[in-house]
């Protein structure tokens, strides 16, 4: 048997099975969708919430980078491409590409991301400029985000209808985690262990 | 049997102990019952927080159905948009009648590679279809690496939660599995849960950056797009789905959703009905071959198509596999996940394994069930399951043909039909008093008084004591 075969009996199947015709009522989206702009102290305290590091930042973003680095006594770090020259701290900087020995070498990471939504405490990353490949967030044990106000938004709806499908995406929503053991939360599994978030306002 | 005679699913569907008899064995074990309780109270209270949270559950919940029913309704349309969709971005769709034949082409795609070992993602299709005992039987070894599903792994035991499958162990059960099971573990490792997790972390490192292909199942696919996301919270997913240059997904081919925009509902329904969180910490979307890798998806049907037959069953197959059902049941919180046989456990099991298998192979498991209704209270895509188990015992009890029961219920209407026998027929319940001492009946009535107290019949029947006493009081 060939999975062509297979192809044209699994769809033979579906179509006997509906045999009745269901005629399902329309979807309904009386949800709340797309509101806009998201609040960003909800968005600071959400992202708090799962036990990540907010902090609020008005001066110059690099200053902020590296005291956010200094703090962890983090002295070198990975930097992704199109992360802006601006924000560069004053510690040694690993630029991409970078090989995945290295990245667990050095095991911290700094970039932007592509949105942040207030109501859940999600930061976006979708590969862009200052974020890159994924890998590049998920081997350091430290990952540092530096999130524009701009960028937060209300909901989830906001967040799909700002994204774009066939990116390759990461939604995260604190340090990595795990709720395994009797259903209570833990940090710190796999993924970076340590999530600290800038806010630029 | 399955509706309309359509080809049921196979693997591990179903036990070889019916579910009275497990659960009679689970009842004995005080120390699962605990686990189960001190877990479900936890996260039924978390979900209960953050699903009050949101203003708008009642029409998410009721969008989530009805997106889910339109896919059901359409699925072959849907099932060729995303073939293609995936295709345009250089993946490979497959697709598998049955479990053998999905493990059959997982299998191939394996060994094109040359690699011994895979690395794995929780899935429950490749629980379903029984994958790692596939791939072993061929010589390649597939590391579980969600931490409940390896605690099930290094035990050497079976899932019984669809979260959490290692839900029946605690903490110092799960450190003494690691102590004794996990090479090159710290002797000295506590049963704190942070402890846990560190050795896990340790134990699965070297693998994950080493590993050449990777096995995942996914928790929703996008018909229009071919995007598809897998929602975690270790980080585990996202080590499988992004280092390996082969990824292979297995999919049911209920998971669809038919646009992009479908994902705002359920990216809001998943996570609070399953870990009680406003978000879960990494959710991964891909579409297609991303990032340099060579990825192949398996569409999985086995006794799903079976399941879409029954217009009265069809909408388990809304089901986005949260467990939100398993952790309010009371049935589940007492006989645990390993009574109902099937990967699939609880509420949603006993609507949806014997539906996949045909219900000749599962007839117990319909039975499984107080008819409480919360269930489908806390179902974020509102499948009845009530009704559901309801439909299903009448097509248990038609598959039987000529049985006791059905004798004994022809019986009871033929009495109830005419008001003089029924009269006699209750005073003649007056010389049960006789035997009310023995608080079970012979066979085959034994069946009910097993779980039943005989109740005393009384001396004088309601109707007796209206005509004689009652009246005009």
């Amino acid at each position: 048997m060939t999975e062509s075969t297979a192809r044209e009996e699994i769809l033979r199947r579906i179509r006997a099975a509906l045999g009745d015709r269901p005629a399902p009522a329309a979807v309904e989206r009386s949800y709340r969708g797309v509101t806009g702009p998201g609040d960003v102290d909800l968005f600071a305290e959400r992202v708090a919430d799962y036990r990540a590091t907010v902090v609020r930042v008005d001066g110059p973003v690099a200053d902020a980078v590296t005291t956010a680095l200094r703090t962890r006594g983090i002295d070198r770090v990975v930097v992704p491409d199109g992360y802006p020259d601006t924000w560069l701290p004053a510690v040694d900087v690993v630029l991409e590409p970078v090989d995945v020995v290295t990245l667990d070498e050095v095991s911290a990471v700094v970039t932007t991301c592509a949105i942040g939504i207030a109501e859940t405490g999600t930061i976006v990353l979708d590969a862009g400029p200052g974020m890159g490949p994924r890998a590049l967030t998920l081997v350091p044990d430290y990952h540092l985000v530096v999130v524009r106000a701009a960028q937060v938004v209300a909901g989830v709806p906001d967040a799909v209808a700002a994204l774009d499908a066939t990116r390759p995406l990461t939604w995260i929503s604190g340090p990595s985690a795990t709720s395994d053991i009797e259903l209570d939360r833990v940090e710190g599994v796999h993924g970076p262990r340590t999530l600290d978030v800038l806010v630029i306002t | 049997m399955t509706f309309l005679g359509m080809p049921a699913g196979s693997g591990d569907l179903g036990g070889e102990q019916s579910f009275p008899s497990a659960a009679h064995d689970a009842l004995g074990n005080a120390t699962l019952r605990a686990n189960l309780r001190r877990a479900t109270s936890t996260i039924r209270a978390k979900r209960a927080a953050v699903v009050d949270e949101l203003p708008d559950w009642q029409q998410l919940r009721a969008a989530g159905a009805a997106i889910k029913d339109d896919v059901l309704a359409h699925l072959d349309t849907y099932l060729l948009q995303f073939e293609s969709a995936v295709t345009e971005r250089g993946g490979t769709v497959h697709w598998a009648r049955d479990a053998a034949e999905a493990n059959a082409i997982v299998l191939s795609l394996v060994q094109a590679t040359g690699a011994r070992e895979v690395v794995k993602v929780k899935s429950m299709a490749t629980q379903e279809i029984g994958l790692n005992e596939a791939l072993a039987a061929a010589g390649i070894d597939a590391v579980e690496t969600d931490l409940a599903e390896l605690i099930v792994q290094l035990g050497h035991d079976k899932p019984s939660h669809i979260l959490v499958p290692a839900i029946h162990r605690n903490r110092s059960q799960i450190r003494d599995i690691f102590a004794r099971e996990m090479p090159g573990v710290d002797p000295s490792l506590t049963d704190e849960p942070a402890a846990l997790a560190e050795a896990a972390r340790r134990h699965l490192r070297a693998k994950f950056l080493s590993a050449r292909v990777a096995i995942s199942g996914a928790n929703a696919g996008v018909a229009s797009t071919g995007t598809l996301a897998v929602v975690e919270s270790e980080g585990n997913g996202r080590m499988c789905l992004t280092l390996p240059r082969t990824l292979i997904t297995v999919m049911g081919i209920e998971k669809l959703v038919p646009t992009w925009r479908d994902l705002e509902v359920f990216l809001q329904l998943l996570p609070r009905s399953s870990t009680g969180e406003r978000m879960n910490p990494y959710t991964s979307m891909w579409t297609g071959a991303t990032e340099g890798q060579d990825f192949h998806v398996v569409l999985l049907d086995n006794g799903r198509t079976a399941t879409l037959a029954d217009p009265r069953g069809r909408s388990a197959l809304r089901c986005i596999r949260c467990s939100a059902c398993l952790n309010v049941c009371p049935v589940y919180e007492r006989v645990g996940g390993h009574a109902y046989g099937s990967v699939y456990p609880g509420p949603i099991g006993a609507v949806l394994s014997p539906q996949l298998t045909g219900v000749d192979h599962n007839k117990t498991l319909p039975f499984a069930s107080t008819l409480c209704g919360a269930c489908y209270d806390v179902c974020p895509v509102a499948i009845d399951i009530p009704s559901m188990l309801v439909h299903l015992r009448s097509r248990v009890a038609n598959a039987k043909g000529a049985t006791p029961e059905r004798a004994a219920m022809a019986a009871a209407a033929w009495t109830m039909r005419s008001p003089a026998r029924w009269r006699r027929t209750l005073r003649l319940l007056r010389f049960g008093r006789l035997v009310r001492r023995a608080r079970r009946l012979p066979p085959p009535l034994s069946a009910w008084t097993s779980s039943r107290d005989l109740p005393t019949p009384p001396t004088q029947t309601f109707r007796d004591w209206w005509t004689h006493d009652g009246r005009g009081r």
